[in-house]
């Protein structure tokens, strides 16, 4: 099965999927068979000016994951993760990392066709 | 010379100070707007245009059929306008910030340069000033590139009098704020005008805006403006910082109605002309003392 990206605030399956995407704290990539993980620190991404969303997309590309989990997704990371054909499960905030896999093993994440947040540059 | 006037606060009557200075002023001078964002000084100065012209910024556009996917440009852009997304090459125009390195360092040639229009530029004369402004074109979030653009018109009109004898002046009436563009305003003056009021607001800013421009060493003077209003915050602060109060503008009621009326407060009353030739004659001063310091430094 494909590697699964998760937002999260901390190097855990039972840390809180953070809630931005672009501005995540980190991901954890997830192999959902084994469970078995690695975590990419995006915190690098918090200090830029602007340009956090497609950064992490690039990130997000870079590390094979074919699905992404997370809470919010702005309209040119959206674009940029589609591109680099990334499927996008929003709205999953308020859940622990563990929690949103288990829920998209589950069938009950709907792939999103667009973003759900709107940019700062419109 | 070149004299920015500057703020901090918006609002505060850098306008005000700016329009009436042009008016008092004796030798050749261009008006300069560099508050592209929201132009307004030729409200007041009403100058009839002569020209105008487009001004435009590099940015890149992708082939993506040349493109080996080596990254470089997606690495080397701070501002995310170009990006490697896994095997595709995106670009973000309106992210662009114009420095054209993305399409130098790319080895395959796979970038090539395109436009993206920044806004307008447009000169004319308002008396005997000439008049020069910068206009961002709505939505367009980058005014330095802009101004970049305007300030190279200004080189334009001040090479053109060779037969001049008098090198023209140049006042600046600049953005509020201390970011990018309140720095590309004043960057290259002679001597920066911080106008302010003796409100805690306007203290406040002067303050951020005296902080931010210190490291570039160019002489700074004070202008109170409502000057009999609020507190005596700006006052001390200018005597612990030694920073000049070169006038003070009253809080009066009639230099508010002129103002709403469309005028140049230095031409409403014998007063106000006063205190704008003695501000002029002033800045000429300040100006002179960076000139007398460098030549010590040497």
């Amino acid at each position: 099965m494909d590697k699964i990206a998760v937002t999260c605030e901390e190097d855990s399956l039972d840390s809180q999927v953070d809630p931005r995407f672009g501005r995540a704290a980190g991901f954890l990539i997830i192999d959902p068979d084994t469970m078995k993980f690695e975590y990419i620190n995006n915190g690098s991404t918090q200090v830029m000016a602007q340009g956090a969303g497609i950064q992490a997309a690039e990130n997000i590309a870079k590390s094979g994951a074919k699905i992404l989990l997370t809470g919010f997704v702005g309209p040119k990371a959206f674009q940029g993760l589609e591109a680099a054909g990334i499927k996008i499960g929003q709205n999953l905030e308020s859940m622990t990392v563990r929690q949103a896999i288990e829920k998209f093993k589950a069938g009950d994440v709907d792939f999103a066709t667009s973003s759900n947040k709107i940019g700062h540059w419109k | 010379m070149k004299i920015a006037i500057a703020s901090g606060k918006g609002g505060t009557g850098k306008t005000t100070v700016a329009s009436s200075l042009i008016s008092v002023w004796e030798s050749p001078v261009i008006a300069m707007d560099l508050d592209v964002e929201e132009p307004n000084l030729h409200l007041f100065l009403n100058p009839t245009f002569t020209g105008k012209k487009p001004a435009n910024m590099e940015i890149p556009k992708a082939d993506n059929t040349l493109c080996s996917q080596c990254g470089k440009c997606s690495e080397l852009c701070q501002f995310k306008a170009i990006s490697l997304m896994g095997e595709v090459l995106m670009t973000f125009p309106e992210m662009c910030h114009g420095c054209g390195g993305c399409i130098a360092i790319c080895p395959e040639g796979a970038l090539t340069p395109e436009f993206r229009e920044l806004g307008e530029i447009s000169w004319g004369l308002s008396g005997r000033a000439e008049f020069l402004m910068g206009r961002l074109r709505v939505g367009e979030a980058m005014s330095p590139p802009l101004m970049r653009a305007v300030k190279e018109k200004l080189k334009e009109m001040m090479n053109v009098s060779s037969k001049d004898v008098i090198p023209k002046d140049v006042i600046i009436d600049a953005p509020p704020g201390v970011s990018c563009p309140a720095i590309n305003a004043v960057m290259d003056s002679d001597v920066i005008l911080l106008v302010t009021e003796p409100t805690p607001f306007g203290f406040y800013d002067m303050k951020l805006a005296h902080e931010a421009f210190s490291p570039m060493n160019i002489p700074m003077g004070v202008v109170v403006n409502r000057a009999g209003l609020g507190n005596n915050k700006v006052y001390d602060y200018c005597t612990a910082e030694e920073l000049e109060i070169m006038a003070e503008i009253p809080y009066d009621r009639k230099i508010a109605e002129a103002y709403a009326n469309g005028c140049i407060i230095a031409e409403s009353s014998d007063e106000m002309k006063n205190i704008f030739m003695s501000l002029a004659e002033k800045i000429k001063q300040k100006a002179g003392c960076k000139n007398a310091a460098e030549v010590c430094r040497d």
